[in-house]
């Protein structure tokens, strides 16, 4: 146990801030679920990010990454979320799809599927929840037909995030006749192949970042399955894990806006209803503890640990902590909260209300915080199925 | 930065567990309740055999020499069996003071010996009757005075193995060992580290115990274990604890640093793992239903003992104050998560 960082990671913080100061936008990107517009800024940041070779930090130089590891990569999350720098357009690819593709893919797999990804020529959405397939994920209908060396995708698949404007989605198919976890494939396919059709959805926020996709005889060759056939269901749960335990959201990303929350707190603390000042205290221990968390989670993995269900726990804690901090803010700014970025009066208003809208997903996607709860009591706890 | 323990480290937890596992079940408490006894001489004979007693004594003291880390894997041992010898505050807070100050004091040399102490921030002093010398607080001063010295008034306590007392004694310069607060404030966090890792050690047991009786209690043909209510119970108490954990892991780690930093991360571990206690033992009980609120069923013990170490080393508004300072008036972010004052850096 010794909480220091060594000269080396201090140096390493000390160029990824310098790097992020030159590069970084000084303006907020308008949202990539927003419009075309914004996801292709956000595609031209992931190529400046790669051209200093930031794209992914933790993935092996063959593949397009850094090679460094997850205390380094905290670090440089720490950096990023300081800087301001935008959010990640890849992120289903290279947090989700990515860490799957190195630990199922073959060396083509990885050569043809991984740089695009890491370099945002490729970005990608995920196709899992169908419309009778959400939290009982097993219940996937959309099939996958051997062909030759082909397989032909048919089914209809929704909330998949980012494929109003994304390049290629991953999604589970099943083969014919087959049932529930078994005869499950995971299948790569590109959004612009025929037969595909992408519907956006408007989120609550306006936003149409999500979308359904139809597949009505997509041919893809037999090389864009991911793993063995029928081995979807234990892959998917491998992305899942990676999703829920580590990758998804940086503790970063709360402790800047816990940050950001005591300066406002700070600033009208004259005419707030002072008991807010426990909650502001309470947004920071909460995001301290999850970035403690995933330190000690860190550290156990360089170790040569694994990731087990207690993933589940990071999952509801980051979640829950978020809608917290974002409430906290709202009840700072009182009847100013309600205001859009373009209200006449919207000055110091700041981004609270469009994070706060975003938080009330958390508790929902990458798998319901109730299902997390049947997950921890069932596989931490051993309670009865 | 490395947020893992050593093998050394583990094994000696394991061992303390596995001396407690054996020697302090709930039918060896309800013996010694019924017995109307301060400790159990067998299970206290066991635990200093083991070396617990001398862990964070320095060499110069006769002791191991090791670290809070090292201790507070211990202390959560004692939460999860609800140890009602008074190993975690003879030996993890008044006795590293004592020997900070003089490590030749003869009542270190005998190891059965236990130090009780009166911290300013406690009304009352546990297991005074059956401490061999006090650690009394006056004006800023440290008294070293012996039992029979001081006049003892017990306060009987909600837990029935904490026991109080209130102390009423008359300082002497015979009896004074040291002036200055800076032992008082390294005792504080001492205690209130160790009052949290004890709070994760009740939180488990809890969750433990209710877990065990979803599994085994039926109701509408089924154990009620199967049912979502259940199982989100318990499954949120388990959240609370899991990220209680690392917290009192980084305290345990820096607390020795004493700045504004590390008594910030001491004070959110004891606020936050006797929370995750308290909603463990709340919880526990309403697993249990009405079972959970008779004497015969054991969770009224360590929910009593989460009661009390709740207030006990600083209440959770002392705790708040202290993080809401190093919150509004030292930097934070991301990149300030271990920082320290210069002097440590």
């Amino acid at each position: 146990m010794d909480l220091r960082y060594t000269e080396e990671q201090q140096a390493f913080r000390a160029e990824v801030r310098a790097w992020l100061a030159a590069h970084a936008p000084h303006v907020r990107l308008e949202h990539f679920d927003a419009s075309r517009e914004g996801f292709e800024a956000h595609r031209a940041w992931e190529r400046t990010l790669k051209s200093g070779d930031w794209g992914m930090v933790t993935w092996p130089t063959a593949y397009g990454g850094r090679g460094l590891d997850l205390i380094q990569w905290l670090i440089f999350e720490e950096e990023y979320y300081r800087a301001g720098a935008p959010g990640r357009v890849n992120q289903n690819g290279i947090f989700l799809l990515g860490p799957t593709l190195i630990e199922y893919g073959t060396e083509e797999q990885k050569a043809r599927f991984l740089p695009p990804m890491a370099a945002g020529d490729e970005i990608w959405a995920q196709a899992w929840s169908e419309p009778q397939a959400g939290s009982d994920l097993a219940a996937v209908r959309s099939t996958a037909v051997r062909d030759g060396d082909d397989y032909v995708l048919n089914g209809h698949k929704i909330w998949s995030s980012r494929a109003a404007f994304a390049d290629w989605a991953f999604g589970l198919f099943r083969a014919p006749g087959s049932e529930r976890h078994k005869g499950l494939s995971l299948i790569l396919f590109p959004l612009n192949a025929s037969g595909v059709t992408v519907n956006p959805i408007q989120k609550m926020n306006g936003h149409v970042g999500f979308a359904e996709i139809f597949l009505e005889d997509v041919r893809v060759p037999a090389f864009n399955r991911l793993g063995a056939e029928g081995q979807g269901w234990e892959i998917c749960m491998a992305t899942a894990g990676f999703e829920r335990g580590l990758m998804l959201r940086s503790p970063a990303r709360y402790q800047v806006a816990a940050a950001q929350l005591a300066a406002l707190f700070r600033s009208c603390a004259d005419r707030v209803d002072p008991a807010l000042e426990a909650e502001v205290v309470r947004a920071w221990m909460n995001a301290e503890a999850y970035a403690l968390s995933i330190y000690a989670t860190a550290s156990r993995l360089m170790a040569g640990g694994t990731i087990g269900p207690e993933a589940s726990t990071n999952k509801i804690f980051w979640s829950e902590l978020d809608i917290h901090l974002h409430q906290t803010a709202l009840a700072i700014l009182g009847p100013r909260a309600e205001l859009l970025p373009a209200a006449p009066d919207a000055g110091g208003v700041g981004d609270w209300l469009e994070d706060y809208i975003f938080a009330l997903a958390g508790p929902i996607y990458a798998g319901s915080n109730e299902i997390q709860r049947n997950i921890i009591a069932e596989r931490l706890l051993g309670l009865p199925r | 930065m490395n947020f893992t323990f050593t093998e050394e480290q583990r094994l000696f937890a394991e061992t303390a567990r596995s001396l407690l596992s054996d020697t302090c079940q709930p039918a060896d408490l309800r013996r010694l309740l019924a017995e109307g006894g301060a400790r159990d001489a067998a299970r206290w004979g066991a635990i200093i055999e083991t070396g617990l007693t001398l862990l964070l004594l320095p060499e110069a003291a006769g002791g191991l020499g090791l670290t809070e880390t090292d201790f507070a894997l211990i202390a959560e041992a004692a939460g999860y069996y609800a140890l009602p010898e008074p190993l975690v505050e003879s030996a993890g807070v008044a006795a590293p003071m004592l020997a900070a100050i003089f490590p030749g004091a003869p009542v270190l040399q005998n190891p059965a010996a236990t130090l009780a102490i009166q911290h300013p921030i406690n009304p009352f002093v546990t297991d005074a009757d059956t401490a061999e010398a006090l650690l009394l607080h006056h004006q800023g001063e440290t008294h070293l005075v012996d039992r029979q010295a001081a006049k003892l008034t017990r306060e009987p306590s909600i837990d029935p193995f904490r026991r109080l007392f209130r102390v009423d004694w008359t300082p002497a310069p015979a009896t004074r060992i040291a002036e200055g607060s800076a032992l008082w404030s390294a005792a504080l966090d001492r205690g209130a580290l160790f009052a949290a890792a004890q709070g994760l050690g009740l939180a488990q047991r809890a969750i433990d115990l209710a877990a065990d009786y979803a599994k085994a209690r039926t109701q509408f043909g089924k154990p009620i274990g199967a049912y979502q209510a259940i199982k989100h119970h318990l499954a949120s108490a388990q959240v609370k604890l899991e990220f209680a954990r690392p917290v009192v892991q980084a305290a345990a780690a820096v607390s020795a640093d004493g700045d504004a930093y590390s008594r910030a991360r001491v004070s959110h571990a004891k606020i936050v793992a006797l929370e995750a206690a308290d909603f463990a033992c709340r919880t526990a009980v309403q697993v249990h239903g009405a079972m959970g609120y008779s004497w015969e069923v054991d969770v009224h013990l360590f929910l009593k003992r989460t009661l009390a170490l709740t207030f006990a080393w600083g209440t959770p508004a002392f705790h708040r104050a202290r993080v809401a300072h190093r919150v509004f008036d030292l930097p934070t972010g991301p990149d300030q998560t271990f920082a320290r004052e210069p002097t440590h850096a």
